[in-house]
């Protein structure tokens, strides 16, 4: 292992991941985290991205608190490719030495960060759920769930600099806190030829988000639900509560949903404010993908499903009445 | 030319199969033994006692590598009432001498252990495959069907080893379905203990002591119900097996039967404390000497629990699958010394068993499972009996002992002396 | 078109269970699988092999127990089987780890030949870091294509390839040259029920042992002690109390749910 001088090491640094000139949720979440990192270090919050223009994000950035924002535009930059995101983004972190590297741990950043670290040599911790700072050493402490769930673990890394950790969507509150920002452009000489990955096609679905977890509410559907068309039943409490729907693994392998709205242990993993578990009965495996959810209200036939085991409210009744009877219930007090 | 994948077909990494296929792989026989479990072991339950003997002849260092717990140096039966039990059996010095009579061992690590052998011997093992049939051919088996895509294997011999439930011997029609009088129905736990802790409950010197006791008696609610608790390195075996038409007469579920024995007031004690490691539940064959099917045609030969080879009484089942697998492995070599792998040739197999103790200790004990089933007072009254009377001998309450005698006498008036010395004397016959 | 797969041994998720006393996973008895999404990566790699030939080679690295999982891939339809296993290894982070695998790779390529795709699975359900696939292709400096849900078009003679990925918010399609690392999504295929010839290739193919003997691997970068990452504590989450069961399906019952709700609708702001 190399060994470094970590006090050349300063300053908390968030990714700015954005998408269509808007800045992602979690990296606004991740920026109100970093200040109370920053303040513990008695160091600055900064931010960084690239991109082909990333400019006007600043407004953004600055209204949640970054000191700096240091940004590398290129054409050649454009959508997310690993390899020259890797680069350019390697090459502002190696320049500049920040202490603390935070990235959301989306498809994108958990892509990307893997790939920076290892450039760097730099310890990495995935998908960590809290961040702390240890008084007495001033590392930072990333907690995360391991084993789906079943187990936490803190990691540290005590000797490496920057920290780096990409952290989950939700977890963390986005918190308004505008500051005077200066914003440092740098270079990365890089053209398209020498780029070897092409994008042939971007399919935007926008309905089938692939982050599940970026929904503080989720209604998810399983076996229960019969059959595909019932599925709107799913979606209609969701639009009423302002979140998404998903599945169980068994729909989806009934050909109801796309993999992509499955949660469980071969899918995504969830911890929602509300989750709404409908004519699913609560197999280890989708437990796994959902338990650390903060309320799970669960509707099932069956009063000995598994299920109502960790739900924090159960009903015993048939989803497909239940869910339109919730619908309409929901509907006439939230008066939208 | 015939077709021929391998010399032997053997379906089943039991102890049996194990057995065959180590006896031919060191023979020079190309084998492929072919087990539905994930791996060797993995479907199997049994007691956990192992006897060296059957081993021995076949692998003789076996003890160095083995997997094995405790050598048992004391083995106890118990008549179990509600509050009483009874005790018998022997410890003995002699016991705790090499070679060891029988040890504690746990199945799953021991096949693994049988299995690295005889693939060290030579042979092939497949896991998560199903044998579905065998291939006939001009009435004769000449290989197996499996589940697997292109799963067909062709071979001079089949031989099944392929547990309780064989679906070769049924298939040849070699042996009917089971039928619930003629299985148990056995659940175990292992309840992990520090050993220390189980060296002080059962009086051994060391770890490498062990002992067992065997479970009968009035608790058992007059069911064909066989206990047993065994030590083994760090943990307790305790279970219980029970004649599933008697579970399904008394309407009894066989894990609260054991959650019963767990806690009765003598068992209680000796696993107070420990942490439930395992479950586990199998099927037993206990039809006895009469439900043994023929064991061989062309082509084909059945060993162990396929071929109900089990001794209920003395709870043995896995020797005499090692001594079936080695029989049928050396019938086999025979055969192919003579190039003929008929029914004819096969039927030594049946000879060899015959004159082996195998088949001669579950000859001797052959009435024994229809007389259990129809005479339930040796199961509950007699033991209760015998329970009862053992406690007035030895409780001191001032009636002189003359009298309690005449008392007992008359107790056994009331049970009919004749009828009892009648049980007794069949009993004393069917087991002699 | 040869294909070396990164695989790694887990255990059965659906078996472990916790001792919330000591805060541990309760291990024992709980049999070691290969990691569901490597599967997949396995299987991917043998349906290129079937259409345009070449050899598929397996590595993991873990203790000699991983043989098992090795055996499992031969029956899927590998060729070759590597496991990287030497008490220098142990306690590895995802760093020293995809240091290992890459150098242990460059040792397999030595004797299969020069390997067009590299494959793994997204992440392991243990771990769920999903950091050393990338981490490899960092260290071979080759493309990387993570959440793999299509095999679109293989170039043999141009050696590119054309893949389908997950992204945030939909799916992508690129075209990378080879060689490649691609990371699988359990959607990529369907695991087939191996014919019988594999499992009994597998049972005669043994699987070779690489450790820093054998292999160029530099021990400073390997294990524990040269992972920048420690553990500095594991613990359960608290136990997840059974909650209420509201009686009924009606209206009053469906009001009382609202009125639980309500103060978490109004922190989410949806009020």
């Amino acid at each position: 292992m190399i060994k470094q001088n970590i006090t050349e090491y300063n300053n908390v640094w968030v990714f700015i991941e954005h998408n269509k000139g808007k800045v992602e949720l979690v990296s606004l979440q991740l920026l109100s985290k970093a200040k109370e990192i920053a303040r513990d270090l008695h160091c600055d919050v900064c931010a960084f991205t690239v991109g082909d223009n990333v400019k006007p994000l600043e407004n953004e950035v600055a209204e949640y608190g970054a000191k700096k924002f240091y940004i590398i535009e290129n054409s050649a930059l454009k959508d997310y490719r690993t390899e020259p995101w890797r680069d350019s983004i390697s090459h502002l972190i190696s320049k500049n030495k920040p202490a603390v590297v935070l990235i959301g741990a989306t498809a994108l950043g958990r892509d990307l960060a893997g790939t920076v670290a290892t450039v760097l040599k730099a310890g990495l911790t995935a998908d960590t759920t809290a961040l702390d700072i240890d008084p007495e050493t001033k590392n930072l402490l990333m907690t995360r769930p391991t084993f789906g769930g079943n187990l936490m673990a803190t990691i540290f890394c005590p000797d490496n600099r920057p920290q780096m950790s990409t952290v989950r969507p939700g977890v963390f509150e986005a918190i308004k806190n505008p500051s005077k920002m200066e914003i440092i452009k740098d270079k990365f000489s890089i053209t398209e030829d020498e780029i070897v990955k092409k994008i042939i096609e971007k399919v935007q679905t926008g309905e089938d988000k692939l982050n599940l977890g970026f929904y503080d509410i989720i209604v998810a559907g399983g076996k229960g639900m019969g059959k595909k068309e019932n599925f709107k039943l799913l979606e209609n409490l969701a639009n009423v509560l302002g979140g998404t729907w998903a599945v169980s693994r068994q729909a989806v392998q009934m050909g109801w949903a796309h993999h992509t709205r499955q949660v469980g242990q071969t899918g995504q993993t969830v911890h929602p404010k509300i989750y709404i578990a409908a004519g699913i009965s609560g197999a280890i495996q989708h437990l796994a993908g959902m338990k650390s959810s903060d309320i799970i209200v669960a509707i099932n036939t069956d009063d000995q499903a598994p299920i109502f085991e960790i739900a924090t409210y159960g009903i015993v009744g048939d989803a497909l009445k239940v869910l339109p009877k919730l619908t309409k219930t929901f509907k006439g007090k939230l008066k939208i | 030319m015939k077709k021929k994948d391998f010399d032997v077909i053997i379906v089943g990494a039991g102890p049996a199969g194990l057995a065959a296929a180590y006896k031919l792989s060191t023979a020079g026989i190309k084998v492929i033994v072919i087990e539905r479990g994930a791996f060797p072991g993995a479907k199997n339950v049994m007691g956990g006692i192992f006897y060296r003997k059957a081993m021995e002849d076949l692998i003789p260092d076996f003890e160095k590598t083995a997997p094995l717990e405790r050598h048992i140096i004391e083995q106890k039966v118990w008549l179990l009432s509600e509050d009483s039990a009874l005790s018998g059996g022997l410890r003995s010095e002699k016991f705790n001498k090499e070679p060891y009579n029988c040890y504690s061992v746990f199945r799953a690590k021991f096949d693994k252990w049988f299995a690295e052998r005889a693939k060290e011997a030579g042979a092939l093992i497949i896991t998560e495959t199903v044998v579905k049939e065998p291939i006939i051919e001009n009435g004769k088996v000449v290989g197996v069907k499996t589940d697997r895509p292109d799963g067909d294997l062709y071979a001079d011999v089949v031989i099944a080893a392929d547990g309780i439930n064989s679906l070769l011997t049924k298939a040849l029609g070699l042996r009917e379905s089971i039928t619930p009088d003629k299985v148990a129905l056995t659940v175990k736990e292992i309840i992990g203990l520090p050993e220390k802790v189980i060296n002080d409950r059962f009086c051994l010197n060391n770890n490498s002591e062990g002992a067992t006791i065997e479970i009968t008696g009035p608790f058992f609610e007059g069911m064909v119900t066989m206990g047993f608790i065994y030590t083994n390195e760090s943990s307790i075996s305790i279970g219980l097996g029970t004649i599933v038409e008697d579970l399904v007469k008394h309407k009894v579920n066989i894990n609260d039967l054991l959650e019963k024995l767990k806690n009765h007031p003598i068992v209680k004690p000796l696993i107070a404390g420990g942490e439930i490691k395992e479950y586990m539940a199998h099927m037993i064959p206990e039809g006895g000497y009469f439900a043994i099917p023929k064991l061989y045609t062309d082509g084909f030969m059945v060993c162990g629990d396929a071929a109900m080879l089990v001794n209920a009484v003395h709870r043995e089942g896995s020797n005499l699958a090692i001594e079936s697998g080695k029989l049928a492995a050396e019938t086999y070599l025979k055969a192919k010394e003579a190039g003929d792998f008929s029914a004819k040739t096969l039927s030594v197999y049946q000879k060899k068993m015959k004159n082996s103790f195998v088949l001669k200790d579950l000859k001797m004990y052959r009435h024994l499972p229809k007389m259990m089933e129809e005479k339930r007072q040796l199961l509950t009254k007699y033991p209760q009996f015998a329970i009862d009377a053992v406690y007035d001998m030895y409780n001191i309450d001032g009636v002189p002992k003359v009298d309690k005698i005449k008392a007992i006498k008359k107790s056994i008036g009331k049970l009919g002396y004749i009828r009892m010395a009648k049980d007794m004397f069949d009993l004393w016959r069917k087991v002699r | 078109m040869h294909s070396l797969v990164f695989i790694k041994q887990v255990p059965d998720a659906a078996q472990v269970r916790i001792n919330y006393e000591t805060g541990t996973l309760i291990r024992e008895g709980v049999p070691s699988i290969i990691n569901p999404f490597d599967a997949h990566a396995i299987e991917a790699a043998v349906q290129l092999k079937d259409k345009y030939g070449g050899n598929v080679s397996v590595i993991s690295m873990g203790p000699p127990m991983a043989k098992e999982i090795l055996k499992k891939a031969l029956a899927m339809g590998a060729d070759k089987v590597f496991l990287l296993s030497d008490m220098v290894f142990a306690g590895a982070d995802t760093l020293a780890t995809s240091y290992a695998l890459w150098a242990g790779a460059k040792k397999v390529a030595e004797e299969v030949g020069s390997i067009d795709i590299y494959w793994t699975g997204k992440q392991a359900i243990d771990g769920d870091t999903a950091q050393t696939g990338p981490g490899i292709a960092t260290r071979f400096n080759i493309p990387l294509v993570t959440y793999a849900v299509e095999i679109k078009e293989v170039d043999k003679q141009n050696k590119k390839i054309k893949v389908s990925r997950l992204i945030d918010g939909g799916m992508e399609t690129v075209e990378v040259p080879l060689p490649c690392l691609i990371t699988t999504e359990e959607t990529i295929n369907t695991l087939r029920y191996a014919p019988l010839p594999y499992l009994i290739k597998a049972a005669k193919t043994s699987v070779v042992l690489l450790n820093s003997g054998n292999t160029e691997i530099d021990a400073e970068q390997c294990g524990l002690k040269n992972s920048p990452t420690k553990v500095k504590k594991a613990f359960t989450p608290p136990k997840r109390e059974k909650g209420e069961m509201l009686e009924g399906n009606d209206e009053k019952t469906l009001n009382a749910l609202y009125d639980k709700l309500e103060p978490i609708l109004k922190q989410c702001g949806k009020l």
